[in-house]
């Protein structure tokens, strides 16, 4: 049975075409996911992201838990609001999840996780809570939209539950309280706006707020395309349990130091940077025409990678795409498209971002 | 709801044909093809010239979603193409029965199309697929 965010009747009232996505009922697209892609880009858009996990951690143990956890440093978290994005780590150095650590107070964090993993990190995280004094709350009573683009904060401003002028002060990757509510400003498309937390009851009067304001409903496919042409990676697709940070573009999100601090997968990750054998993990611009997709062999004079992730840039009108490539590789290569070699260009990502082009094409 | 034009013929694979006087056929994919496609953003065409048999799979739509193959809807040689969709692939989806075709071909068999659906036997399967 599928499972239904708080909005999924407000979905097909606005004509969304809904699809399974990791066992949610979900908009891929309202209509044109190609116009929802450029309205983000250049104005603002709305995405339904309620699928997505609420983690809150209450008590005094949040930190050792996360500091146990979590690739990334939570010592970074140092003043109230501050948010950090980090991967959870097997003990081979696997990706459990990547997820965003949110601080509020010593005895309060908020982490996002994906739908496609909630399950096993709720649990992952109760296990290792266990002996800890801290409780995992899953709050199913939440719900969560992303208002995306360079007008979104201007246009939901006066809407959320937050008052405007604090959340308009608000810095990159910094959150605001109030209630159930939290605005945080953060993304997954490359360009400025916000991701909203607030009560499922209140959802919908939010959503036809933010439409009455002129922000356009983005669906799925548009969420897709933007976070590849920005270059994020996507969980389950760029990296999994059999993928360290190191080999997924994400080396940036773990930290070393302090030299002490044993998160799990600590001692793989130190043995993987130790033999220097890490993949390439890079941005792709197919230079013949066709459409990269994931897991599309690509040829290197080092041997043989694959695509990640891959399809078409509506802002560049060329084919992108992450791909995993044998250490050494070069800038030039040739995917396997049906049988055919096209020449590939490596690019470091992102693509675009705030609008603009950033590689040369 | 997919329109589904009288005069053409249809495979159950979502393909359209067109006679034309000449003898020749016109072939694209239906409405209801587009539309589950989602928009077209890369189309791959056959070679002037080259022979397909009935069911290979001779040219593919690429979507913001997928691709996915269009097979040969009957044997015979593929005569000519639709360069503009190298430009405009969106145009499979604004007008698939009209700029949106993909290849011209001439039939090895011209009784061939008997055998195809008609609108009345298309519509019926698109029916069932609701």
């Amino acid at each position: 049975m599928s499972q239904r965010t708080p909005l999924y009747e407000q979905h097909l009232a606005d004509g969304a075409k809904i699809v399974d996505f990791s066992g949610w009922d979900m908009p891929l697209h309202y209509g044109s996911q190609v116009d929802e892609h450029h309205s983000v880009r250049r104005a603002a858009g709305v995405f339904d992201v309620s699928h997505m996990c609420v983690v809150d951690l209450r008590g005094s143990g949040g930190r050792a838990l996360l500091s146990r956890l979590i690739a990334n440093d939570p010592g970074k978290l140092r003043s109230p609001g501050r948010a950090l994005y980090t991967c959870m780590l097997n003990d081979r150095g696997g990706v459990i999840d990547d997820l965003i650590v949110y601080y509020f107070a010593d005895d309060f964090y908020r982490v996002v996780v994906n739908a496609g993993t909630r399950d096993k990190d709720v649990a992952w995280l109760r296990q290792h809570a266990e002996a800890l004094p801290v409780e995992v709350q899953e709050r199913r009573d939440l719900a969560m939209l992303a208002v995306q683009g360079p007008r979104a904060r201007e246009l939901a401003a006066p809407r959320v539950g937050v008052a405007a002028e604090a959340a308009l002060a608000l810095k990159p990757f910094t959150a605001a309280m109030d209630g159930d509510w939290m605005v945080a400003r953060t993304g997954y498309t490359g360009e400025d706006g916000w991701e909203l937390v607030l009560p499922a009851g209140e959802a919908r009067e939010l959503w036809q707020a933010l439409l009455a304001a002129g922000v356009r409903p983005c669906g799925l496919g548009a969420r897709d395309t933007l976070r590849l042409e920005a270059g994020l990676n996507l969980y389950g697709q760029d990296m999994d349990e059999e993928v360290s940070p190191l080999a997924c573009g994400l080396a940036w999100t773990i930290a070393w130091a302090p030299a002490d601090r044993d998160f799990i997968g600590r001692g793989a990750l130190e043995a993987e940077r130790a033999a220097g054998s890490s993949p390439r993990f890079v941005g792709l611009l197919l230079e013949d025409r066709g459409v990269l997709r994931a897991g599309y062999p690509v040829h290197t004079a080092h041997g043989e990678g694959i695509v990640t992730s891959g399809g078409f840039s509506p802002t560049l009108s060329r084919s992108i795409g992450l791909a995993r490539l044998p250490a050494g590789a070069g800038e030039q290569c040739e995917v396997e498209i049906r049988g055919r070699r096209l020449a590939a260009r490596v690019v470091s990502p992102p693509f675009v971002r705030h609008g603009e082009p950033r590689i040369a094409l | 709801m997919s329109e589904v034009p009288l005069e053409l013929k249809y495979t159950s694979d979502h393909e359209w044909l067109r006679l034309e006087d000449d003898g020749s056929v016109v072939v694209g994919v239906t409405d209801h093809a587009q539309a589950a496609l989602g928009e077209l953003v890369f189309v791959e065409l056959p070679e002037a010239g080259s022979e397909v048999v009935q069911g290979d799979a001779c040219a593919v739509v690429e979507s913001v979603k997928a691709a996915s193959d269009v097979y040969a809807p009957v044997t015979g040689e593929i005569m000519g193409i639709n360069e503009n969709l190298g430009d405009a692939p969106e145009k499979v989806n604004q007008e698939p029965y009209g700029d949106g075709w993909l290849f011209r071909m001439r039939l090895a068999d011209p009784d061939a199309l008997d055998e195809l659906l008609d609108a009345e036997a298309y519509q019926a399967l698109l029916d069932e697929l609701d």
